[in-house]
Protein backbone atom coordinates (compact mmCIF):
# COMPACT_ATOMS: atom_id res chain seq x y z
CA UNK A 1 0.00 0.00 0.00
CA UNK A 2 1.49 3.21 -1.11
CA UNK A 3 -1.63 5.45 -0.21
CA UNK A 4 -2.39 6.11 3.19
CA UNK A 5 -6.12 6.60 4.48
CA UNK A 6 -7.44 6.85 7.21
CA UNK A 7 -8.29 3.30 8.38
CA UNK A 8 -11.09 1.87 10.00
CA UNK A 9 -10.68 -0.89 12.58
CA UNK A 10 -13.26 -3.62 12.99
CA UNK A 11 -14.48 -2.52 16.52
CA UNK A 12 -15.22 0.82 14.49
CA UNK A 13 -16.71 -0.62 11.96
CA UNK A 14 -19.05 -2.30 14.01
CA UNK A 15 -20.84 -0.37 16.81
CA UNK A 16 -23.21 -2.40 19.28
CA UNK A 17 -26.21 -0.44 16.75
CA UNK A 18 -24.97 -2.93 14.06
CA UNK A 19 -25.47 -6.06 15.71
CA UNK A 20 -28.27 -8.26 15.56
CA UNK A 21 -29.20 -11.40 16.80
CA UNK A 22 -31.63 -14.20 16.25
CA UNK A 23 -33.50 -12.18 13.43
CA UNK A 24 -36.39 -14.02 11.62
CA UNK A 25 -35.90 -14.15 8.06
CA UNK A 26 -37.73 -15.88 5.66
CA UNK A 27 -35.46 -15.79 2.70
CA UNK A 28 -31.97 -14.69 1.24
CA UNK A 29 -33.31 -10.80 0.59
CA UNK A 30 -35.39 -10.81 3.82
CA UNK A 31 -31.51 -12.08 5.40
CA UNK A 32 -29.50 -9.24 3.35
CA UNK A 33 -32.53 -7.01 4.00
CA UNK A 34 -31.70 -7.02 8.00
CA UNK A 35 -27.57 -6.50 7.48
CA UNK A 36 -29.17 -3.46 5.38
CA UNK A 37 -31.05 -2.27 8.28
CA UNK A 38 -28.50 -3.13 10.64
CA UNK A 39 -25.86 -0.54 8.88
CA UNK A 40 -28.61 2.13 8.69
CA UNK A 41 -29.27 1.64 12.31
CA UNK A 42 -25.65 2.78 12.55
CA UNK A 43 -25.36 5.31 10.29
CA UNK A 44 -23.17 3.74 8.14
CA UNK A 45 -25.79 3.73 4.69
CA UNK A 46 -29.11 4.37 4.12
CA UNK A 47 -31.78 2.01 3.36
CA UNK A 48 -30.86 2.37 -0.29
CA UNK A 49 -27.96 0.30 0.14
CA UNK A 50 -29.80 -2.22 1.25
CA UNK A 51 -31.27 -2.38 -1.99
CA UNK A 52 -28.04 -1.82 -4.02
CA UNK A 53 -26.75 -4.98 -2.05
CA UNK A 54 -29.58 -7.20 -3.43
CA UNK A 55 -29.11 -5.94 -6.63
CA UNK A 56 -25.72 -6.86 -6.43
CA UNK A 57 -26.78 -10.89 -5.18
CA UNK A 58 -29.45 -10.78 -8.32
CA UNK A 59 -27.30 -9.54 -10.50
CA UNK A 60 -23.87 -12.11 -9.74
CA UNK A 61 -25.10 -14.39 -8.03
CA UNK A 62 -24.53 -16.39 -4.31
CA UNK A 63 -21.57 -15.61 -4.39
CA UNK A 64 -21.29 -13.70 -1.57
CA UNK A 65 -21.79 -16.55 0.38
CA UNK A 66 -18.45 -16.57 1.77
CA UNK A 67 -17.92 -19.33 4.04
CA UNK A 68 -20.21 -22.17 5.41
CA UNK A 69 -23.22 -20.50 6.55
CA UNK A 70 -21.58 -16.85 6.48
CA UNK A 71 -22.96 -14.25 3.71
CA UNK A 72 -20.98 -11.10 3.09
CA UNK A 73 -23.47 -9.18 2.00
CA UNK A 74 -22.00 -5.90 -0.15
CA UNK A 75 -22.37 -3.58 -2.68
CA UNK A 76 -20.43 -1.09 -4.54
CA UNK A 77 -19.42 2.28 -3.12
CA UNK A 78 -22.02 4.75 -3.27
CA UNK A 79 -24.07 7.89 -2.41
CA UNK A 80 -25.93 5.80 0.01
CA UNK A 81 -22.88 5.12 2.21
CA UNK A 82 -21.75 7.31 4.27
CA UNK A 83 -18.57 5.80 6.30
CA UNK A 84 -16.56 2.43 6.43
CA UNK A 85 -19.67 0.62 8.19
CA UNK A 86 -19.78 -3.47 8.96
CA UNK A 87 -23.60 -4.80 10.65
CA UNK A 88 -23.31 -8.43 12.07
CA UNK A 89 -27.11 -10.10 11.78
CA UNK A 90 -27.36 -13.86 13.48
CA UNK A 91 -30.51 -15.57 12.14
CA UNK A 92 -32.96 -17.34 14.02
CA UNK A 93 -33.23 -20.03 11.26
CA UNK A 94 -30.55 -20.65 8.34
CA UNK A 95 -31.52 -19.35 5.03
CA UNK A 96 -30.85 -21.17 1.49
CA UNK A 97 -28.95 -18.58 -0.90
CA UNK A 98 -28.41 -20.82 -3.97
CA UNK A 99 -24.65 -21.47 -2.94
CA UNK A 100 -24.41 -25.49 -3.46
CA UNK A 101 -21.51 -25.31 -1.10
CA UNK A 102 -22.13 -23.43 1.70
CA UNK A 103 -25.32 -22.79 2.28
CA UNK A 104 -27.58 -22.45 4.54
CA UNK A 105 -26.63 -19.06 5.86
CA UNK A 106 -27.20 -18.31 9.58
CA UNK A 107 -24.60 -15.19 9.68
CA UNK A 108 -25.08 -12.19 7.51
CA UNK A 109 -22.10 -9.89 7.95
CA UNK A 110 -23.22 -6.58 5.91
CA UNK A 111 -19.89 -4.18 4.96
CA UNK A 112 -20.23 -0.67 3.40
CA UNK A 113 -17.31 1.36 2.37
CA UNK A 114 -17.40 4.92 0.92
CA UNK A 115 -14.47 3.98 -1.53
CA UNK A 116 -12.27 1.08 -2.99
CA UNK A 117 -10.10 0.57 -0.34
CA UNK A 118 -10.93 2.71 3.18
CA UNK A 119 -12.40 -0.75 4.59
CA UNK A 120 -9.32 -2.97 3.87
CA UNK A 121 -8.22 -3.29 7.67
CA UNK A 122 -11.14 -4.05 9.00
CA UNK A 123 -12.19 -6.34 6.09
CA UNK A 124 -9.20 -8.13 6.96
CA UNK A 125 -9.86 -8.24 10.49
CA UNK A 126 -13.62 -9.60 10.14
CA UNK A 127 -11.79 -12.31 7.89
CA UNK A 128 -9.46 -13.61 10.93
CA UNK A 129 -12.14 -13.51 12.78
CA UNK A 130 -14.64 -15.88 10.62
CA UNK A 131 -12.00 -18.07 10.50
CA UNK A 132 -11.20 -18.08 14.12
CA UNK A 133 -13.52 -21.39 15.57
CA UNK A 134 -12.83 -20.34 19.31
CA UNK A 135 -14.09 -16.87 18.83
CA UNK A 136 -17.32 -18.26 16.23
CA UNK A 137 -18.08 -20.50 19.07
CA UNK A 138 -18.67 -17.92 21.62
CA UNK A 139 -19.73 -15.58 18.87
CA UNK A 140 -22.68 -18.27 18.06
CA UNK A 141 -23.28 -18.21 22.11
CA UNK A 142 -23.70 -14.96 23.16
CA UNK A 143 -27.33 -13.65 24.35
CA UNK A 144 -26.43 -9.90 23.20
CA UNK A 145 -25.24 -7.62 21.11
CA UNK A 146 -23.41 -6.31 23.88
CA UNK A 147 -21.91 -9.98 24.61
CA UNK A 148 -21.04 -9.87 20.79
CA UNK A 149 -19.25 -6.37 21.02
CA UNK A 150 -16.90 -7.43 23.91
CA UNK A 151 -15.96 -10.53 22.34
CA UNK A 152 -15.48 -8.73 19.02
CA UNK A 153 -13.23 -6.00 21.06
CA UNK A 154 -10.72 -8.68 22.29
CA UNK A 155 -10.74 -10.54 19.39
CA UNK A 156 -9.27 -7.03 17.96
CA UNK A 157 -6.78 -6.74 20.67
CA UNK A 158 -5.54 -10.35 20.63
CA UNK A 159 -5.33 -9.73 16.85
CA UNK A 160 -3.63 -6.89 16.89
CA UNK A 161 -0.93 -7.89 19.45
CA UNK A 162 -0.22 -10.71 17.32
CA UNK A 163 0.16 -8.54 14.49
CA UNK A 164 2.97 -6.26 15.91
CA UNK B 1 3.95 -14.96 -11.38
CA UNK B 2 0.42 -12.88 -11.37
CA UNK B 3 -2.33 -14.16 -10.32
CA UNK B 4 -5.90 -12.85 -10.47
CA UNK B 5 -8.80 -12.36 -7.46
CA UNK B 6 -12.17 -12.10 -9.82
CA UNK B 7 -15.27 -10.93 -8.03
CA UNK B 8 -18.61 -9.15 -8.75
CA UNK B 9 -17.68 -6.26 -7.69
CA UNK B 10 -13.88 -5.94 -6.29
CA UNK B 11 -14.88 -4.57 -3.01
CA UNK B 12 -15.41 -7.53 -0.87
CA UNK B 13 -14.57 -10.98 -1.60
CA UNK B 14 -12.29 -10.03 -4.33
CA UNK B 15 -10.27 -8.13 -1.72
CA UNK B 16 -10.90 -11.21 0.70
CA UNK B 17 -9.51 -13.15 -2.13
CA UNK B 18 -6.35 -11.23 -2.62
CA UNK B 19 -5.48 -10.87 0.79
CA UNK B 20 -5.58 -14.98 1.13
CA UNK B 21 -4.29 -15.41 -1.97
CA UNK B 22 -0.95 -13.13 -0.90
CA UNK B 23 -0.47 -14.95 2.55
CA UNK B 24 -1.54 -18.12 0.69
CA UNK B 25 1.95 -17.41 -1.51
CA UNK B 26 4.09 -16.21 1.50
CA UNK B 27 3.50 -19.56 2.59
CA UNK B 28 4.27 -21.70 -0.67
CA UNK B 29 7.40 -19.42 -1.30
CA UNK B 30 6.45 -18.50 -4.50
CA UNK B 31 6.72 -15.38 -6.06
CA UNK B 32 3.89 -13.39 -6.92
CA UNK B 33 1.83 -10.21 -7.41
CA UNK B 34 -1.82 -10.49 -6.88
CA UNK B 35 -4.14 -8.24 -8.27
CA UNK B 36 -8.24 -7.71 -8.01
CA UNK B 37 -10.53 -7.09 -11.27
CA UNK B 38 -14.58 -7.72 -11.02
CA UNK B 39 -16.22 -10.19 -13.45
CA UNK B 40 -17.03 -7.56 -16.32
CA UNK B 41 -13.73 -7.02 -16.72
CA UNK B 42 -12.24 -10.45 -16.37
CA UNK B 43 -14.11 -12.04 -18.80
CA UNK B 44 -12.57 -10.48 -21.97
CA UNK B 45 -9.31 -12.50 -20.31
CA UNK B 46 -7.13 -12.87 -18.08
CA UNK B 47 -5.47 -9.38 -18.06
CA UNK B 48 -1.89 -11.07 -18.17
CA UNK B 49 -2.17 -13.02 -15.54
CA UNK B 50 -1.31 -17.18 -14.58
CA UNK B 51 -3.95 -17.86 -12.60
CA UNK B 52 -7.01 -16.60 -11.40
CA UNK B 53 -9.07 -17.41 -7.95
CA UNK B 54 -12.46 -17.21 -7.85
CA UNK B 55 -15.72 -18.82 -6.56
CA UNK B 56 -17.80 -21.17 -8.21
CA UNK B 57 -20.29 -19.18 -9.28
CA UNK B 58 -18.04 -16.73 -10.47
CA UNK B 59 -16.01 -19.23 -12.47
CA UNK B 60 -19.16 -20.51 -14.75
CA UNK B 61 -19.66 -17.26 -15.66
CA UNK B 62 -15.76 -16.38 -16.71
CA UNK B 63 -16.05 -19.63 -18.72
CA UNK B 64 -12.83 -20.84 -20.70
CA UNK B 65 -10.20 -17.92 -20.28
CA UNK B 66 -6.84 -19.68 -21.01
CA UNK B 67 -5.18 -20.02 -17.66
CA UNK B 68 -6.18 -22.24 -14.94
CA UNK B 69 -9.17 -20.77 -12.79
CA UNK B 70 -8.27 -21.57 -8.91
CA UNK B 71 -12.30 -22.39 -7.56
CA UNK B 72 -12.83 -21.39 -3.80
CA UNK B 73 -15.43 -22.56 -1.44
CA UNK B 74 -14.11 -20.75 1.84
CA UNK B 75 -12.77 -17.11 1.22
CA UNK B 76 -11.36 -17.63 5.04
CA UNK B 77 -9.91 -20.72 5.06
CA UNK B 78 -6.02 -20.01 4.33
CA UNK B 79 -5.31 -23.89 4.25
CA UNK B 80 -8.00 -24.32 1.11
CA UNK B 81 -6.14 -21.08 -0.58
CA UNK B 82 -3.02 -22.89 0.29
CA UNK B 83 -4.00 -26.36 -1.43
CA UNK B 84 -5.57 -25.58 -4.27
CA UNK B 85 -3.27 -22.42 -5.35
CA UNK B 86 -0.35 -24.53 -4.90
CA UNK B 87 -1.61 -26.92 -7.23
CA UNK B 88 -2.54 -25.20 -9.51
CA UNK B 89 1.13 -23.34 -9.66
CA UNK B 90 2.85 -26.74 -9.21
CA UNK B 91 4.20 -26.45 -6.33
Amino acid sequence: MTTETPTTSLSQALPVDAIALDVSAEDWRAAVTAAGEALAASGAATRDYTAEMIAAVEEYGPYIVIAPGIALAHSRPSPAVRRVGLSWVRLAEPVAFGDPDNDPVSLVVGLCSPDATSHTAALAQVASLLSDEERMAQLAAAGTPEEVRAIVLAFERDHTRSQS
Amino acid sequence: MKILAVCGMGLGSGLLLRMQAEKAVKRLGIDAEVEVADIGSARGGAQGADVVVTSAELAQQLGDIGVPVVVVTNFVDLDEMVTKLGAAVGT
